[in-house]
């Protein structure tokens, strides 16, 4: 079976075509880098995405802390990660970098900070 | 921020950053989503922590003095500037003037969408500043009218929040917006892509209660009998930037009418001598590791014409 695919790794959004059995890729086309190759047999055999919200804060210079998971996440588990993050709060101060939940919803991945955040 | 540090790697032994928010870093802070970096930092980064790698070598360079909360008011040909921050209107005269003002949106008033004046139209960039620096949702159900890149984003992040996105609308055959966002933030989310197709009218009261979108022609008129409404109580929309300028225009400096940039011979100079523009106050880019480049450049530029380091 053939498919194309855009792929999303950098701004230049390769056509890639892609031909597999079942859902197993055997050959990937028209990718202009390797990252290209990968991203079309993750997104093929399991598409994932790098989650990027925000959660509330408490006590701290600006009521909203960005964050994201330090890698990529089951794209079907997006609904159910906005859910969670909803219910965090952080009230210590954050540098980037600085872990908010680790292991958030037994991923794998850690819910970082993506900035600086002082106490109010 | 990054032409303050490339003045001071040319040599510029004095600079003065003034910032009118709270934090240094300006629209990266809200754009919340990942795709900066990538040529700049050869790696993926929010714009948050893009902003990040360079406030922190921004606040280690003794030679930078900034100084937030501060709004620049006026702009002399001779390059006196007068601002204004917390308790004090400040004076000062600069050898060489960098504007890195960014840009504005164009808003609904710009695009004709006749219609009424419910509550419920906005900005993408404003709606994008409120569900992410301020923590309000503006709605539940949105249609977003155009599909540049924060059209997408938006639509993405709303989605993510829980809003019902009902469709985004573009006049043209294809989105302005990069291949990636249109795949990353509507089909990821089964968001509709109405290409060739205008909002209308905006209808509601108090409140906007739906929108009417028609198909265009060649010619972007609307085809007869193609027209159907959306119900929904938000509209965003993403139509476009124009570099902002007013400080340049009120020193007599000339402006391009048809961008509202700078009119120059070349990137990042100005019709005045000693003042440069940088970033999307020159020209809207597409990308920050581009306003970045660009911005570096600006800062060399400014030291060469003070002489720095000879």
């Amino acid at each position: 079976m053939k498919r194309t695919l855009t792929c999303i790794e950098c701004p230049k959004g390769c056509r890639l075509e892609i031909e597999c059995d079942g859902a197993r890729v055997t050959r990937v086309g028209g990718n202009k880098c390797p990252r290209g190759d990968a991203y079309a047999r993750q997104e093929t055999e399991a598409p994932m995405r790098t989650l990027t919200t925000c959660v509330l804060t408490r006590g701290l210079e600006l009521r909203m802390l960005p964050v994201r998971t330090s890698g990529p996440i089951p794209k079907g588990r997006l609904p159910e990660a906005m859910e969670a993050v909803k219910r965090v709060v952080v009230t210590s101060p954050v540098k980037a970098g600085s872990v908010v939940a680790r292991d958030f919803l037994g991923l794998g991945v850690d819910l970082v900070a993506c900035r600086r955040l002082n106490a109010l | 921020m990054a032409a303050a540090l490339a003045a001071r790697g040319a040599g510029v032994k004095d600079v003065l950053l003034l910032e009118r928010d709270r934090h240094l870093g300006g629209i990266l802070n809200q754009c919340i989503h990942p795709g900066f970096g990538l040529h700049h930092f050869k790696e993926e980064l929010t714009g948050p922590e893009y902003a990040d790698r360079f406030v922190r070598r921004v606040e280690a360079d003794p030679g930078i003095e900034v100084s937030p909360r501060s709004f620049v008011v006026r702009l002399t040909p001779d390059r006196e500037l007068s601002y204004l921050r917390p308790g004090a209107l400040e004076e000062v005269r600069a050898g060489a003037v960098i504007l890195a003002t960014g840009c504005r949106e164009r808003t609904r008033e710009m695009i004709p969408i006749p219609g009424s004046r419910p509550a419920g139209v906005y900005p993408a960039g404003l709606a994008q500043k409120m569900v992410n620096i301020e923590g309000w949702i503006p709605g539940r159900e949105a249609v977003i009218v155009g599909s540049g890149d924060i059209g997408l984003i938006m639509a993405r992040r709303m989605a993510l929040e829980g809003v019902k996105v009902r469709a985004v609308v573009e006049i043209q055959d294809r989105s302005r917006g990069l291949a990636r966002n249109v795949v990353q933030c509507l089909e990821d989310f089964g968001i509709p892509l109405h290409l060739r197709h205008r909002v209308s009218a905006i209808r509601g009261r108090d409140r906007v209660e739906s929108v009417d979108v028609a198909r265009v022609d060649a010619d972007l008129r609307d085809v007869p009998g193609s027209a159907f409404s959306i119900p929904c109580d938000t509209v965003l929309v993403s139509v476009g930037l124009i570099p902002e300028n007013e400080l340049l225009e009120a020193a007599g400096g000339a402006i391009d009418p048809a961008t509202n940039g700078p009119a120059a011979p070349a990137v990042n100079l100005t019709s005045l001598p000693g003042v440069f523009a940088c970033g999307n106050a020159f020209k809207v880019y597409d990308l920050a590791d581009s306003v970045t480049r660009d911005s570096e450049l600006a800062g060399r530029l400014a030291a060469g014409y003070l002489g720095a380091g000879a």
